[in-house]
């Protein structure tokens, strides 16, 4: 097949006060190509796909489309060159319709909605691709997965000729992304051309035609998907950083049962079921994880659990303890950990320093104050362990932690949770969004409590991530808890399935 | 076609130079800006101000002067600082400096004559405990069932200001009196004043304070967590932080600290108890507490400049300045140094190429 040039991207350099985040890179896409952007985040994949879009200047560089030199000024200029994107975080109207919705996206000047050529349109994209959407549904109705598509569909709308999807997997189940991947497919065959951004090297190699590879602003390799390994991928986006593994410790036939929950039922913030008769057992030593597509109850589980969000109805018990009643500082004590999912709004605290981020939950104690007066040395004496143990790297112990990368945050607040040795770690999403090596660090952590004794609740939703870790795997759909399996005899065909809500 | 965009960023540390600099420049665009008011009503401005300048700071009657005025804007503007450090909007200072002028006033003109350093401690305590209790309120309501304390303590301003109203009109109004005032307290009851110098000791209790609330709120564990609080209310329940007790005790704190302003201005400068006694002492405390950025070390000096600020708009009237100049002149240097501040803690910087920044930092650097 003959391949024509679309866009090239020449030389782009993009600075952001003394970081580098683009160091000179060439990006070239072929029309119908679908076209990979592998890299670690902090790697320059956004930075470089904001400036095709015209939310960045770069400081130097050109780009080509379809031969001619342009500028790209403004997201408007990207529009009008056929450019889109779907972000990470959708940009829809929950109270309008998928119509509606895409109609106000298309920015024309036409005062009154056409809503039977419209909802025409939609139906004919529809078909054409296998995009499932519904033009008359009202958004705040429809799953992620059929947001997604209604975010898809607007750039189909507006004619777009390179379509750029940031992590599109991220927030799907299995099955819905393979899905999502075929129409991907059908509209490059279309003469689309596709960018995705991603961090996952199996479906880079699975679903693009051709893969470059950012580290560090710089494009590190380019390869076309049939060359691509592991080995070659995992070279170029890590480099030559080895990683090691905390080993496994075979469990303890004696691991005596730690929690019980029972018919736990849990409200959100709504004042709607989020946990709806919930019910499991967990053991020291172990390593148990609730695996879901987000939003399904686990926010809410890890809150109750943690003493942060009432009960409706149900039971906790730990050490064979009702704790169903006790507060937050009470569980504190009793030894639960808990690595909140956002840990910029819950777990840290982002205007104050490192010392005063480390004593979060000991501030009371002994070591740390004497007649109600903060010790100031011991303060700084622990900081200073946290940072040389967990390898912190940071610009100083006195500025606010907000000024630290995403990893290293983490790093202080796994390093303050695991600090009192405690009996039950609550981890919700330890490793989001951070680098490989940060995650690993973070994951051997968690390796490392499981094998001391603890337990460690590991909220995620990257399924290879609780295949590596786990040694019980729970689904949680909807609020109910799909099923539990030895993560030994399961697969990711079946808690596909069981995310998705089929019943076993 | 760009017409150029006007961004607008946090700055992360503030040189001191600039935290000094910055209010006098924005004071000197203050004078500017009055001029043009002076000149209007036939008088020269730098006249004016030389005369404003030369009454207020620049000898020692002036600046006792200043101190004196600056008394129960101090105790006020360290009032509106504690609570505003847990980012509770008490703007009731105003009110609770009456209800402990009230409560103390009452003891001092009614009360049983104790022996005496025992008499003025008393009166210390219930000016306190009035000003204290009256907060307790807002507390409360807002601790158990989340009201919004900027309404009740504003409502509440009006309920213990019309209070102190009728008392001094009604039952404790002075015989062959007209004005809306009380007996004077008993003599051996009034503070006296530091050697020779002509300050009331009630600045000791200002100091004394001041000294107190940095060191409390820096050093304990209590000021600690006002602190988590202030930050993020979330993550302060996540470490177990009792959020419900800390809005009692830091608005009941505020409050008794409001209600010493009652007890500073009674025993220390007027020696009665009067209506209108606290005169927008309480708002001008919540500008202080501002423009101090909540430091109570601050709090002390910015109270004497805007209490001497007061003294030479009154100084000016005099000259036969306008009263209603004289306040527009303290208006319009107090709005621009409070809009000046903005430049201390923003950066503005205009682009004349467009470039649509998102208002995100991205997260490059790991």
């Amino acid at each position: 097949m003959e391949k024509t040039i679309l866009l090239e991207m020449k030389g782009i350099t993009k600075r952001f006060g003394k970081t580098l985040a683009n160091d000179n890179v060439n990006l070239r896409l072929y029309k119908g190509e679908i076209h990979a952007l592998l890299g670690e985040n902090g790697a320059g994949k956004s930075t470089l796909m904001n400036i095709l879009l015209g939310i960045y200047k770069p400081n130097s560089g050109e780009i080509f489309y379809k031969g001619k030199k342009v500028s790209i000024k403004s997201p408007k200029d990207a529009a009008e060159l056929g450019i889109g994107m779907v972000h990470q975080h959708f940009e829809l109207i929950p109270t309008l319709s998928v119509a509606e919705n895409i109609f106000l996206s298309m920015g024309r000047g036409d005062f009154i909605l056409n809503r039977a050529k419209m909802e025409e349109t939609i139906r004919r994209f529809s078909d054409k691709f296998g995009l499932a959407v519904d033009p008359g549904a009202k958004v705040w109705q429809l799953s992620v997965g059929e947001q997604q598509r209604v975010e898809i569909m607007k750039l189909l709308c507006r004619d777009c000729e390179i379509m750029i999807l940031d992590e599109p997997s991220a927030v799907l189940t299995p099955q819905e992304s393979r899905e999502m991947f075929k129409t991907l497919r059908k509209m490059a065959d279309d003469g689309k051309t596709v960018i995705f951004i991603s961090h996952k090297m199996n479906e880079v190699m699975e679903h693009s035609d051709r893969i470059t590879v950012l580290k560090g602003g710089r494009v590190e390799d380019e390869m076309p998907a049939g060359d691509a390994t592991v080995e070659r991928l995992t070279k170029a986006v890590v480099g030559s950083r080895t990683l090691s593994k905390t080993v496994r410790k075979t469990t303890k036939e004696n691991a005596h049962v730690l929690l019980e929950v029972e018919h736990l039922h849990v409200r959100n913030d709504k004042g709607l079921d989020a946990l709806k008769d919930v019910s499991f057992s967990l053991r020291s030593g172990e390593i148990f994880a609730i695996a879901g597509v987000a939003g399904n109850g686990q926010r809410e589980l890890a809150e109750a659990l943690a003493g942060l969000r009432k009960v409706a109805s149900g039971k906790i018990m730990m050490n064979r303890r009702d704790i169903t009643k006790m507060n937050a500082k009470q569980r504190i004590s009793m030894g639960i950990s808990f690595i909140p999912e956002d840990r910029l709004k819950m777990g840290l605290i982002p205007g104050m320093n490192m010392k005063q981020n480390a004593i979060l939950k000991k501030f009371t104690e002994p070591e740390f104050s004497r007649f109600g007066f903060l010790r100031s040395k011991p303060i700084k004496a622990v900081t200073e362990r946290f940072i040389e143990t967990h390898d912190i790297k940071n610009g100083g112990m006195d500025l606010p932690v907000s000024m630290m990368s995403g990893g290293n945050q983490q790093k202080l607040l796994v390093a303050r949770e695991i600090h009192c040795e405690p009996a039950l770690v609550i981890a919700a999403y330890p490793v989001r969004g951070l680098d490989i090596g940060a995650a690993e660090a973070i994951n051997n952590i968690l390796m490392e409590q499981r094998n001391r004794g603890a337990c460690v609740l590991l909220i995620s939703e990257e399924l290879d991530e609780i295949f590596e870790m786990s040694d019980r795997v729970a689904v949680l759909c909807d609020g109910k808890l799909m099923g539990i399996r030895n993560t030994s005899e399961t697969d990711y065909e079946e808690i596909g399935r069981l995310m998705s809500g089929e019943p076993a | 076609m760009s017409i150029g965009t006007i961004q607008i960023e946090k700055k992360h540390t503030v040189p001191l130079k600039n935290k000094i600099l910055n209010p006098i420049v924005f004071v000197l665009i203050g004078l500017v800006f009055s001029s043009v008011l002076i000149i209007a009503v036939g008088f020269n401005p730098i006249a004016v101000y030389s005369k404003m300048l030369s009454y207020s700071f620049l000898n020692l009657r002036g600046i006792n002067g200043s101190i004196k005025a600056g008394l129960p804007l101090m105790l006020c503007g360290l009032s509106v600082s504690i609570a505003f450090k847990m980012n509770l909007n008490n703007i009731g200072a105003e009110g609770q400096y009456a209800m402990g002028a009230i409560l103390g006033g009452a003891f001092a003109l009614f009360g049983p004559e104790l022996p005496m350093p025992l008499r003025i401690m008393v009166m210390f305590l219930l000016c306190a405990i009035g000003g204290g209790l009256w907060a307790v309120i807002a507390a409360a309501l807002k601790a158990f069932w989340n009201v919004n304390e900027t309404i009740v303590t504003l409502m509440q301003n009006y309920i213990a200001l019309l209070f102190l109203d009728y008392l001094c009109y009604g039952p404790w109004m002075a015989k062959k009196q007209t004005t809306a005032i009380s007996e004077a307290i008993p003599k051996e009851m009034y503070l006296p004043n530091i050697g020779n110098s002509g300050i009331s000791t009630g600045i000791l209790v200002a100091l004394g304070i001041a000294i107190l609330l940095y060191i409390f709120l820096k050093y304990t564990t209590a000021g600690y967590q006002i602190e988590v609080i202030r930050n993020s209310r979330r993550s302060a329940e996540y470490a177990g932080i009792n959020v419900k007790k800390y809005i009692l005790i830091v608005l009941t704190i505020s409050g008794a600290i409001a209600g010493l302003a009652g007890f500073v201005q009674i025993t220390g400068i007027v020696h009665r108890v009067q209506a209108q006694l606290p005169g927008g002492s309480g708002y001008t405390g919540i500008v202080i507490a501002y423009l101090s950025r909540f430091n109570p070390i601050a709090v002390i000096i910015v109270s004497i400049l805007l209490g001497g600020l007061e003294n030479s708009c009154a100084a000016v009237q005099l000259m036969g300045v306008p009263s209603q100049i004289a306040t527009m002149l303290q208006g319009s240097i107090m709005i621009s140094v409070i809009a000046g501040e903005f430049f201390n803690h923003y950066k503005v910087s205009f682009n004349r190429n467009t470039v649509i920044s998102q208002n995100k930092t991205e997260g490059v650097a790991q």
